[in-house]
């Protein structure tokens, strides 16, 4: 069964529709790819699926569970985590505890054990740095873990978003742009990251990039909107060899 | 009383209100700072129109015009001093505490000029009172005054900002001081401008004040300056017509508040109902609601 | 090491907090001393419990204005309501509880649950607002609270409490009846409970609790949504409830400043000077002038303000004058991005200045 299925999701602005009778389903454990020109609504898609906008029409439903038009806490809660396509950290917190806010709803003392410090917080607080390090080690941002998430390095809270997304333990990922203004190195190094959390991780991911390389490196299948509208659906290396794709792309 | 008369009264303490809170909105749409020390330059040019005519004897014009001529270089001084080195400070809060701090300078140098005493400031409107149906209603020349400034103001403000290429830079800095930057607007001149223009205004509005409400201290124009701040947001801060209307309905709401129900309540009433507007349209009634892109 | 590192961190908290912790303790045994040697005159002697309350709003604010990043104009709203509903619970119980400690430390707790639950109240609607638009609105709330409770006529008798907002007589109260409550005077009579002792230990719980509150999983969530509102609902943090917290706590200790304000003195009344947007602006002075979200520096911030006025007195006239033109130095040096640097290039300069000495020994 499909770990995310989208039906006839639509949403408009105005008079503009943003995204129009969009379908997809992306099975469990897939890296499915999002891509399109500028203003084609991927970011809008991805606004739809963590509910910052309720569609005007369609159903989305993550693992059989139906979740249209639910708050962005519970849809995080049913499993859906993200980034930002303009990076979002908390940025006077510490790298460490950035991980640990996405860690929030999987470890719990109360407010009182907290204040008063009780044997709880001492045991629970241990656990949440234990974890938080552990994941930072996947990005390699250990090192970095006491320092403020605004003076990491743009490549690096990229990196700490995806940490974020992921300290959530969802059951889908959402990645929007995570190359955005990283040079060929750093997006060689991040594609591996993406590959390694997929496996390890077990996770679905939907990537929305604009980086080809990455995109035909990864990707195992895509969907290219244009205009709101789905263009090409389907395995990756047939989608981009796909005439109207290319057209869409290139021009003519 | 009628209601129609308080319905006057409420006209003439809301345009006193209308006319502070233009001055308000002005620098916080484009300085993008809430100037607390706006009321104070009220007071001082009130102070300024006192002395000049009352202890100096010269005519009312040349008293209103020396404190439009003062409050105006005082207003630039005091962005200048205190306000343009924090425009880049790390949180805008920084800006807003020394704002207070102008407004306690500004007090307190008033103390030590005038004293404590409260002061009878004579009226610089000479028009006589004009009485409808058998004397139940009167507009005091004040009151005409002062509407008809307000009036006046708000046209001139809008027609100025719509106009005139130095009005376009005001929207252009409102909207975005780096872009204007970009574009060679000279930026800081702009805002020095809109002080100007709000410390003027509040010179005017410190006069009219004062020929309404005739008693005059160094602590005059706090209270007007909060009224005339919550009727900026009634109407939506940054919008000038939205001043305009929130200035009035305040000084409409404040009277009938304390005519038909309290005058202890008056004040209550007032910002309990701040409070439910502001709940039914966040940014009061004309202001822009602005979402934050994701 | 990362495990260290991890260690050097919470130490480096625990540290800040210890140092904070020893400031107030310290002050306390050198005030204590110097009182005992009569080296303290009866005017700052007065200013003792004063300086308590301010510390302890400056600090509560701070939790708003600081840690959950929202601006708080009511503040004084919310002491306003710690002080009088624990003044009220005093006077009634003056007779039933004769122990002063355990009827002092009943009204401390229905002084802070009453703001704390007010707090609550206004929360709710109020902070779907933003920035300034919030700070009027909780501005307008801290008039009404002062407004009304300066109107407010309460009597007490055997049949019960009995209110009015127009006058004592309207009360209808029996002949054994006391009006407890009298509109614009107030509540006269409350008892003296305060002390500067009981205002340290104040203190001391309020910093205990802001301080583990901030170093713990709700407090990394308030500032989560500081930081990025959109990015921590994305992670799946309640932002009402975690705002709700943060401002319901933070009007609580209000609440408690409050009840040390209103038994320091032996009549109570809500005027403009003590209740209204003057003190709230007060303590947001303090908050920034300390540094905003920094703790330690709102109780000094509270105390330096405080005094100075005192301390300026021999200059007559010219004192609040000053005052001004310092606060207004100070905010300046502190914040104005120009002086930063400056300040920097200085103690850069010291430093290098220091390495040269160092180098030619």
């Amino acid at each position: 069964m499909a770990m995310l299925e989208i039906r006839n999701l639509s949403i408009s602005f105005g008079g503009l529709r943003a995204v129009d009778d969009f379908n997809v389903e992306v099975r469990k454990g897939c890296l499915y790819g999002l891509i399109g020109p500028n203003g084609a609504g991927k970011t809008t898609v991805f606004n739809l699926l963590t509910g910052v906008y309720k569609p005007n029409e369609g159903i989305i439903t993550l693992d059989g569970q139906d979740i249209t038009g639910k708050r962005t806490i519970d849809i995080n809660h049913a499993g859906i985590a993200r980034t930002f396509q303009n990076i979002r950290l908390f940025k006077d917190l510490s790298v460490a505890d950035n991980v640990k806010v996405g860690l929030h709803n999987h470890m719990h003392y109360n407010t009182l054990e907290g204040i008063l410090r009780l044997p709880r917080y001492r045991a629970v607080e241990k656990q949440l740095q234990e974890q938080a390090l552990e994941l930072l080690k996947v990005f390699e941002l250990e090192a970095e873990a006491d320092v403020l998430a605004a003076n990491l390095p743009y490549g690096k809270q990229r990196k700490l978003e995806i940490a974020r997304a992921l300290a959530t333990k969802p059951k889908l990922l959402l990645l929007d742009e995570p190359a955005a203004g990283m040079n060929p190195n750093e997006t060689l190094e991040l594609m591996n990251t993406i590959k390694f959390v997929q496996d390890h991780f077990d996770m679905t991911i939907i990537l929305i990039e604009h980086d080809m390389r990455l995109v035909s490196g990864i990707c195992e299948e895509l969907t290219v909107l244009n205009f709101g509208r789905v263009l090409c659906q389907g395995a990756t290396n047939d989608v981009l060899k796909d005439p109207e794709v290319i057209k869409a792309y290139l021009g003519e | 009383m009628s209601f129609v008369q308080y319905l006057i009264s409420g006209l003439s303490l809301g345009s006193v209100y209308a006319l502070i809170a233009l001055g308000y909105t002005m620098v916080y749409g484009i300085a993008k700072m809430l100037n607390f020390a706006h009321g104070d330059v009220i007071m001082i040019g009130a102070f300024t129109t006192y002395t000049v005519c009352s202890t100096m004897g010269l005519p009312t014009a040349a008293g209103v015009l020396a404190a439009v001529v003062l409050c105006t270089l005082l207003g630039v001084c005091i962005e200048k001093v205190a306000y343009k080195p924090l425009r880049k400070a790390a949180s805008p809060l920084a800006v807003l505490i020394t704002a207070i701090g102008v407004s306690y300078l500004l007090q307190n140098i008033a103390l030590l000029i005038f004293g404590t005493n409260t002061k009878a400031f004579a009226s610089v409107v000479s028009l006589d009172a004009i009485k409808l149906a058998d004397g139940q209603i009167t507009f005091t020349g004040e009151t005409i005054v002062t509407i008809i400034a307000c009036i006046v103001i708000m046209a001139g403000l809008m027609l100025f900002i719509k106009k005139t290429k130095a009005g376009q830079a005001m929207l252009a800095v409102s909207e975005d001081k780096g872009a204007a930057q970009l574009m060679g607007i000279n930026v800081n001149g702009t805002i020095a401008l809109t002080f100007a223009i709000g410390s003027a205004l509040a010179a005017i509005a410190g006069v009219l004040l004062c020929s309404s409400y005739p008693s005059l201290n160094p602590y005059t124009g706090s209270m007007p300056g909060i009224k005339a701040f919550v009727a900026a947001v009634f109407g939506g801060i940054g919008s000038i017509p939205g001043a305009f209307i929130g200035g009035i309905l305040l000084g409409i709401i404040e009277i009938f508040a304390k005519a038909y129900i309290s005058s202890q309540m008056a004040d209550a009433i007032v910002f309990a109902i701040l409070i439910v507007i502001l709940l039914i349209r966040p940014t009061g009634l004309f202001g822009r609601n602005i979402q934050e892109k994701v | 090491m990362r495990m260290m590192a991890a260690k050097i961190k919470s130490n480096r908290i625990l540290r800040s907090n210890l140092i904070t912790f020893g400031m107030v303790i310290g002050v306390y045994i050198i005030v204590q001393i110097l009182v005992a040697a009569g080296a303290v005159s009866s005017l700052v002697r007065g200013l003792l419990v004063p300086l308590c309350t301010y510390a302890i709003l400056a600090v509560s604010l701070n939790l708003t204005v600081g840690i959950l990043g929202e601006l708080s104009l009511g503040h004084a709203g919310f002491m306003c309501i710690g002080a009088f509903s624990s003044a009220f619970f005093s006077k009634c119980m003056q007779d039933v509880i004769p122990i002063a400690g355990i009827r002092f430390t009943i009204a401390i707790l229905i002084g802070a649950l009453t703001a704390g639950v007010f707090g609550l109240l206004i929360g709710i609607p109020v902070l779907r607002l933003k920035g300034d638009y919030l700070a009027i609105v909780t501005l307008a709330f801290g008039e009404i609270a002062k407004n009304i409770i300066n109107m407010l006529y309460v009597g007490i008798d055997e049949s019960g409490i009995h209110f009015s907002t127009r006058n004592s007589l309207e009360l209808n109260l029996s002949e054994n009846g006391v009006v407890i409550i009298q509109g614009a005077q107030g509540i006269t009579g409350t008892p003296n409970d305060s002390s500067f002792t009981v205002g340290i230990l104040l203190l001391l719980i309020t910093l205990v609790v802001i301080l583990n509150l901030i170093h713990s999983r709700d407090g990394r969530a308030i500032m989560a949504i500081r930081d990025n509102t959109i990015a921590a609902e994305s992670v799946g943090i309640n932002i009402t409830k975690y705002k709700l917290m943060a401002f319901s706590i933070s009007a609580s200790f209000a609440g408690v400043a409050g009840v040390l304000y209103a038994h320091n003195l032996s009549s109570l009344s809500a005027t403009s000077k003590n209740f209204g947007y003057n003190m709230s602006i007060m303590i947001l002075v303090f908050v920034v002038l300390g540094g905003i979200g920094n703790i330690r520096g709102s109780i000094i911030a509270a105390v330096v303000l405080t005094l100075l006025p005192e301390l300026l007195r021999g200059l007559n006239d010219y004192r609040m004058l000053i005052y001004a033109v310092v606060l207004i130095a100070m905010m300046l040096f502190n914040w104005a991005p120009s002086c930063i640097r400056w300040r920097e290039k200085i103690v850069y300069k010291l430093k290098s200045g220091k390495k040269h000495a160092k180098g030619a020994e």
